[in-house]
């Protein structure tokens, strides 16, 4: 039986998988709000030393993050050729037609680009360290101060959940379907744009009436288990450790050191 | 008390203008306490009996009762609460990735205590075998542990009549036999009512009573071993003998004196016997 | 066509933390003209084997992109995987798949799930209208005798059912418009995977009576992978137990079943004829019968007019 990976999530134990998913979220949050207070190569280089910390206490290999830096590279290095050639500033290197380099869109590009590499790393840490179920549960739970303005998170997450569920069934249903479709000698690598996407409908139409039975199905089993009461409990309470206040401390002196740099040292651009 | 009663219960799909009848003037009622087996074949209306029985489906004439509660919009939750189903397919009942948050799903439904809802985990894993399972994700379960999780789901809102809907007919003979068991020992262990539909004869034999349903409605009815001892009339409601059945047949058509039974110890018992009387005769 | 396969191994997800062992060295062959059953828990393996034989899934040195893993020094390189289909052969980059997928017609699990066009003629003819050559033309009249056929074979009438949703049809039938979409094309060998799973008797019956009736006719091979252990013993030539990506045992019903400690160890079922060979062996009765229905009922009503020898 073929087992379908979903989400990215690495799976080992370690300090950082343990932590609370609420505490993530709202780390991998403060860590955005510090790499962009951070106007200096000192503050960058703060938030850089936490996150290799980060990375040191997850045991996710350092290849892992490579490949999610990989992912980006193209854009990130477009913007930074693009932010070069036309920032602007008084100490020119070279002019030439509009395209202009300065000494000041040089150190505002590699600003950008350590910025956007922070960013992309810290958030695929998340997804490496968080399974996509502790993640919905930490999303509901954060967002349950919106249940006073009758905003229906209990439903939110139970889609998300659902579709947690679910996706990896439909995608090995879709490679069933494709391979049973393959055996009767369909064809979905050759031809033009408009056979490959006719090459798909029949793919498509059996997923769609096995995805609709698959919701009626569940549907009645739901409707079986009393879902759909005026008042419902939960049963599973994330708990606080003190993983996450190790956490949360780090968070609040690298945001409280970027800030005071920023106040005190100022730009160095 | 009746467990469930239907009285002149019909219930019908309109097709193109034209109403087919799915259950028909069906009356029978399950002794609180009873196992009760329902046979048919595809498209018999046995399916339909289940989704009756907890309102999913509203019938359209006739009246069902649960446990003394009418079952009608004003009391549908009353009823569901006590009424448990399994359905067929292992994959489409789970709501959640991990098994005790989609054990937990029905009790956080009924607004349970958190406490509570622990113990009724506790219960439910442990009454289908599955407690080293409860931080599983339950798509690496093997469809009968999945089925298992889909029981445990319900048992976690202490029903006290459970119905399996072809819950096996999906599962391998090793998954089969572990949802049978389960069906068993909760029906004499915990007291659960339990009405199994199948059409695999030897499931049947757990129970204490065998109804067969034939376009929706009751065409036989008595102890499952009195039923299989009546070949001819199961084949007309498309029904076949279990193997053992049609081998305990032939036996005696070529003149060995076996009776009917379903039990392979038995029917050794019974095939020794004969052969060694033959010899000392 | 004969199936020879040696050495065949196959991982999903290879490389990544997810990856499984499905297939571990399994070395296999199946004449020309078997019924072959193929059993096994869940998850043993059986299903990924027989997708390679029509190369749904690939050998990975039949694969474009394939290049040969460089051996450390002092390594042994692991035996190179043979698998061979009729005049194909599965490891080479340069086979025609498409052809072999013509000549070996694969039924999936519920495969009524795979049906998808407006109507059960358009369904049918899918596969028949992929399969022709380039430049090859299909008449509406050959097109309708092919569809009338699979779909007489799997006992539907064209006239009933061709122009009707395949959707509106019963449960039963929906399963044997699929088989007839794989069988239109008339394969040599059928590959079925748990083709009456999910049926009631009745039709879990009618499907055996149907595969009996083309192997006959012009299906030469039929590999049926299934967990019914009683429909091993009363139709197949020879079976394979698959149990952790590997053949622990191949070999006709008779001495499989014989075996039934090592099955059973296993976890898997034996047939109740073997149940019955069993217990009556306690009672001190020891009878020698094929484990079919008809052959162990003719051996006890033998020993019965002849006394207990």
């Amino acid at each position: 039986m073929k087992e379908v990976s979903f989400g990215q999530y690495y799976p080992v134990d370690s300090f950082v998988h343990r932590m609370d998913p609420r505490l993530k979220i709202v780390f991998l949050i403060g860590f955005i709000v510090a790499i962009f207070v951070a106007n200096s190569f000192y503050g960058l280089i703060a938030c850089a030393g936490v996150l290799i910390l980060i990375i040191a206490f997850s045991r996710v290999p350092f290849v892992k993050i490579l490949k999610a830096v990989r992912g980006v590279l193209f854009l990130v290095l477009f913007t930074a050729v693009i932010n070069i050639l036309f920032h602007g500033g008084e100490h020119v290197y070279w002019k030439w037609k509009i395209f202009t380099v300065t000494r000041e869109g040089i150190v505002f590009s590699a600003y950008l680009i350590l910025r956007l590499v922070l960013l992309v790393v810290c958030s695929s840490m998340l997804t490496y360290t968080t399974t996509p179920v502790s993640l919905t549960d930490g999303i509901e739970s954060l967002l349950t101060p919106l249940k006073w303005v009758h905003f229906p998170v209990h439903a939110l997450a139970l889609i998300m959940s659902i579709a947690l569920r679910f996706i990896p069934i439909l995608m090995e249903e879709t490679e069933r379907i494709k391979n049973a479709q393959k055996a009767r000698g369909a064809d979905f690598e050759s031809g033009g744009l408009i056979k490959r996407i006719r090459a798909f409908i029949p793919i498509l139409v059996p997923l769609l009436i096995s995805a609709l039975r698959k919701a009626e199905e569940l549907g009645d089993a739901m409707d079986a288990r009393c879902y759909g009461g005026k008042k419902r409990t939960k049963y599973k309470k994330l708990r606080f450790t003190w993983r996450d206040l190790v956490g949360f401390l780090t968070l609040a002196i690298l945001i409280t050191g970027v800030a005071l740099l920023r106040v005190y040292v100022g730009d160095i651009v | 008390m009746h467990a469930i009663e239907f009285e002149n219960v019909d219930f019908a799909y309109s097709e193109e203008g034209k109403r087919e009848f799915c259950i028909k003037g069906l009356n029978f009622a399950v002794e609180e306490g009873e196992f009760v087996a329902v046979l048919g074949h595809n498209g018999s209306g046995k399916s339909t009996l289940a989704r009756l029985s907890n309102g999913i489906l509203v019938p359209d004439g006739g009246k069902i009762t649960v446990f003394d509660t009418p079952l009608d919009d004003k009391h549908l939750f009353d009823v569901r609460k006590q009424v448990g189903v399994v359905f067929q397919n292992p994959d489409n009942q789970t709501v959640a990735s991990i098994v005790e948050d989609d054990v937990a799903f029905g009790a956080e439904n009924v607004a349970l205590p958190r406490e509570e809802i622990g113990r009724r985990i506790d219960f439910a894993l442990q009454a289908v075998g599955m407690e080293e399972y409860r931080h599983a994700t339950v798509a690496r379960l093997s469809g009968g542990q999945k089925q298992r999780i889909a029981i445990a789901g319900v048992l976690a809102l202490k029903p006290r009549l459970m119905i399996f809907d072809e819950a096996t007919a999906m599962l391998d003979p090793k998954g089969r036999r572990e949802i049978a068991a389960v069906a068993k020992r909760l029906n004499e262990e915990e007291n659960i009512t339990v009405i199994l539909i199948t059409h695999f004869m030897e499931e049947a034999l757990l129970a204490d009573r065998a109804i067969v349903l034939n376009k929706g409605e009751i065409v036989m009815e008595g102890a499952p071993k009195d039923i299989f001892a009546r070949h001819e009339e199961l084949l007309t409601y498309n029904l076949t003998l279990p193997r053992i059945g049609t081998i305990c047949k032939t036996l005696r058509e070529g003149g060995m004196s076996v009776t009917d039974t379903l039990d392979t110890d038995l029917l050794a018992d019974e095939i020794a016997r004969d052969l060694k009387g033959g010899n000392a005769s | 066509m004969r199936i020879v396969c040696e050495n065949l191994s196959y991982t999903y997800n290879a490389g990544s933390p997810f990856a499984v062992k499905a297939l571990d060295g399994v070395s296999l062959t199946v004449e020309e003209g078997e019924f072959f059953g193929i059993i096994g828990h869940t998850g043993s393996g059986k299903s990924t084997f027989v997708q390679h034989l029509n190369a749904l899934l690939r050998v990975p040195s039949s694969l474009k992109k394939y290049k040969p893993k460089k051996l450390k020094k002092g390594e042994v390189p692991p035996p190179a995987p043979v698998l061979r289909v009729g005049e194909y052969d599965l490891t080479d980059k340069k086979t025609d798949f498409f052809a072999l997928r013509k000549r070996v017609g694969m039924v999936f699990q519920y495969p009524e799930h795979q049906l998808f066009a407006e109507t059960v003629e358009k369904d049918v003819a899918f596969g028949l209208k992929n399969f022709l050559k380039k430049g090859e033309k299909l008449s509406d009249e050959e097109r309708k005798v092919a569809v009338s056929d699979a779909l007489k074979t799997v006992g539907l009438d064209y006239d009933e059912v061709a122009e009707k949703s395949p959707f509106d049809l019963s449960g039963g039938q929906k399963r044997r418009v699929a088989i007839a979409g794989v069988i239109v094309t008339k394969p040599e060998i059928l590959v079925l995977d748990e083709p009456a799973a999910g049926l009631d008797p009745l039709g879990k019956q009618e499907i055996m009576e149907l595969l009996h009736r083309i192997h006959g006719d012009w299906c030469k091979t039929v590999v049926i992978v299934s967990h019914d252990m009683d429909e091993i013993a009363e139709h197949c030539t020879r079976a394979a137990v698959f149990s952790e990506g590997k053949v622990v045992m191949c070999a006709p019903p008779k001495e499989l079943f014989r075996e039934a400690e090592t099955l059973l160890s296993l976890g898997l079922d034996i047939p109740l004829t073997a149940k019955l060979c069993r217990a009556l062996k306690e009672r001190g009765i020891d009878l020698d019968c094929d484990f079919t229905l008809e052959d162990f009922t003719a051996k006890v009503l033998a020993l019965k007019r002849g006394g207990m020898a």
